[in-house]
């Protein structure tokens, strides 16, 4: 077992570079801060290190070191799926994260992606939180300035009977990165995920519609806050299909600076007594580009209830006014309701990690004026 | 010393003239009650005062303090000294009241430890302390709507204070809080000599005046003053009359 006060990423310039690329964009290696750290240099998983109750290592060390890996492996998200999960399925890398049973480890893992300079960074992420396990994650994925390529990144979440799963990706790319998640997520009896996703910097394309399968009593709150910048087009949503008594939300942010979004999201209730709701509102901000929102719901026997809400539009020039009112200027005013769109109250969702969100927003709001 | 001057005011919003010659002079001290029936232009008045986009000054002037402030944008009025309390303000989701009032406190010059001070005070004055990481107006009742309304300029602390019917929709409980604060807000618990604040409260049903003085009335009919006097002569006069009655008899006395 490794120094977890000493941080591997000091024993490696280049490493060491990538840290601090990283950290300038949010990533935190900090020991207090973090309970363990993985980092991915395109295919190079070079550096981690665990704390008792979590394992955190490779998924090419994981499938060594245990069997059973391989039984999870591909089973939400199959290999066939399309063309990106099969060239993802014949070589990756990526984190294994696993809280064992009944530990409750509320300082965050840290994982951070780094593309540097592969044309394709293959990913295969397996998060197992064993019964009565709680975990959280924060997935920073960011690429080398100037870089230009495409990450797939498949990941497969299990959250066990009774556990706990808050998982927090904050993706930062460049302009010229093509990005295509496929994950998916079963959340077993009494279960509950937290999911949500924050990409506030340009990208050239975003692919994404990870789906949950929700068991007996579970729960899952999904929230995306995104900003598409110039040239962006970003593909975004959640699917989650219900099981008995099992609820889910659905919760998106989009802002339109002269990119595309299309902001989806399905709900399928399937087991009696399950509850479902979407909700998806969108911020333009430019005359150019658009929000398109899909929100879909579908009911497979009576005993569900299931909602949605969609709004888009542009910031109402009476709230504008009633803030200058204050003695807020043009520019405050305005800033000052993107900051407030973008805050969502995420139920479930631990302080710090408010904080990181803030921070990412913070960041943002300021590039938007 | 003078505070407020509009100085032959004419407003148009929409394309349509909806002021005409309106002149106020309102002296440090003062406050006056603006009447008038539904359409009159009351608010068109106090939102062209405080700089509203859709109501355009197309003659005249208006003066705070001998600066003219016709041109100015809304913030600015603000800095210089114009406060409001609306009668239906929107909702601004995600942002919070105790945001809002540290930035009034901003505004109005505090330090951060002067302006907690003052939000935690100004905040119990109105029994609003339980409200303040809401979102502004966001599910508020029409009796939070009006004293979040009052909380903020007590705050910001204006020199000249602009109140659009802050009594209407407010119950028993409330109305005497509400009145407190417009009290505080336009000094009318201080003698006479020592105020220093002033101004312009509109009321439809002249309810306010039970719980706060004021100076003169003025009636606002057709987008024209019709008549300034005695605030409460004209508030009897109207709820015995009506405006036509009352109009009539300030036209009459006039001549």
């Amino acid at each position: 077992m490794e120094d977890p006060k000493k941080s591997q990423f000091e024993s490696d310039s280049e490493i060491l570079n990538v840290a601090e690329r990283a950290r300038s964009v949010g990533v935190e290696f900090d020991s207090s801060k973090r309970s363990a750290s993985f980092l991915q240099v395109d295919q190079e998983a070079r550096a981690y290190r665990w704390l008792e109750g979590i394992e955190v290592m490779s998924i090419k060390e994981a499938i060594e070191k245990y069997d059973w890996v391989k039984d999870y492996m591909w089973k939400i998200v199959s290999r066939d799926k399309d063309e990106y999960t099969k060239i993802a399925a014949e070589d990756f890398n990526g984190y294994f994260i696993r809280a064992l049973p009944d530990c409750k480890i509320d300082i965050p893992v840290e994982a951070c992606l780094y593309l540097k300079r592969v044309k394709a960074q293959k990913v295969y992420n397996l998060v197992v939180a064993e019964e009565g396990s709680e975990l959280n994650i924060i997935s920073g994925c960011t690429s080398h300035p100037s870089s230009v390529g495409m990450h797939i990144g498949v990941s497969e979440f299990f959250v066990k009977k009774g556990a706990k799963l808050t998982f927090t990706m904050i993706h930062n790319w460049q302009p010229d990165i093509e990005v295509r998640p496929r994950s998916g997520a079963v959340v077993e009896e009494d279960g509950i995920l937290v999911s949500n996703y924050v990409l506030l910097s340009p990208v050239k394309y975003i692919e994404s519609y990870p789906v949950a399968y929700l068991r007996k009593n579970a729960k899952a709150v999904f929230t995306s806050l995104v900003i598409a910048h110039d040239n962006s087009v970003i593909e975004l949503g959640n699917k989650a299909i219900l099981g008995e008594k099992s609820s889910a939300d659905i919760i998106s942010r989009a802002i339109c600076k002269g990119g595309r979004v299309v902001s989806k999201g399905y709900i399928r209730g399937e087991g009696r007594g399950c509850k479902g709701h979407l909700e998806c509102r969108g911020l333009m901000l430019s005359e150019k580009g658009s929000i398109l929102a899909v929100p879909e719901l579908e009911a497979m026997n009576p005993e569900v209830d299931l909602s949605h809400e969609a709004a888009v539009g542009r910031i109402a020039e009476e709230e504008i006014f009633y803030l200058m009112a204050r003695g807020l200027t043009r520019d405050e005013a305005t800033s000052a309701i993107i900051r407030g769109f973008l805050d969502v109250e995420i139920k479930g969702l631990p302080e710090f990690l408010k904080r990181e969100i803030d921070k990412a927003i913070e960041m943002a709001s300021e590039d938007l004026m | 010393m003078e505070s407020l001057r509009v100085i032959n005011l004419g407003v148009e919003a929409g394309g349509r003239r909806i002021l005409e010659n309106v002149n106020l002079y309102i002296k440090e001290g003062q406050t006056f009650v603006l009447f008038g029936p539904n359409g009159s232009g009351k608010s068109s008045l106090l939102s062209a005062i405080v700089g509203h986009p859709n109501y355009r000054v197309v003659q005249g002037r208006i003066t705070l303090r001998g600066e003219d402030i016709t041109n100015l944008s809304t913030d600015e009025r603000v800095r210089r000294g114009i406060g409001i309390a609306f009668q239906n303000p929107p909702k601004v989701s995600g942002v919070k009241l105790i945001d809002l009032l540290r930035k009034c406190a901003n505004v109005a010059g505090l330090s951060e430890e002067e302006a907690e001070k003052r939000i935690d005070s100004c905040a119990k004055f109105v029994g609003m302390e339980d409200m303040l990481d809401r979102a502004v107006n966001d599910g508020f009742s029409g009796g939070e709507i009006k004293k979040s309304e009052l909380l903020q300029l007590m705050v910001l602390d204006p020199e000249f204070v602009m109140l659009d019917e802050p009594d209407s929709g407010v119950d028993l409980e409330n109305i005497a809080i509400v009145g407190r604060a417009i009290k505080k807000l336009l000094e009318r618990d201080k003698k006479e000599e020592d105020r220093r604040k002033s101004g312009l409260v509109i009321t439809h049903t002249g309810h306010i005046l039970d719980y706060v003085d004021a100076d003169y009335g003025v009636v606002l009919f057709n987008g024209r003053i019709s008549c300034i006097g005695d605030p409460y002569k004209i508030l009897e006069h109207i709820t015995k009359y009506g405006y036509e009655a009352c109009i009539r008899k300030c036209v009459e006395e006039r001549r």
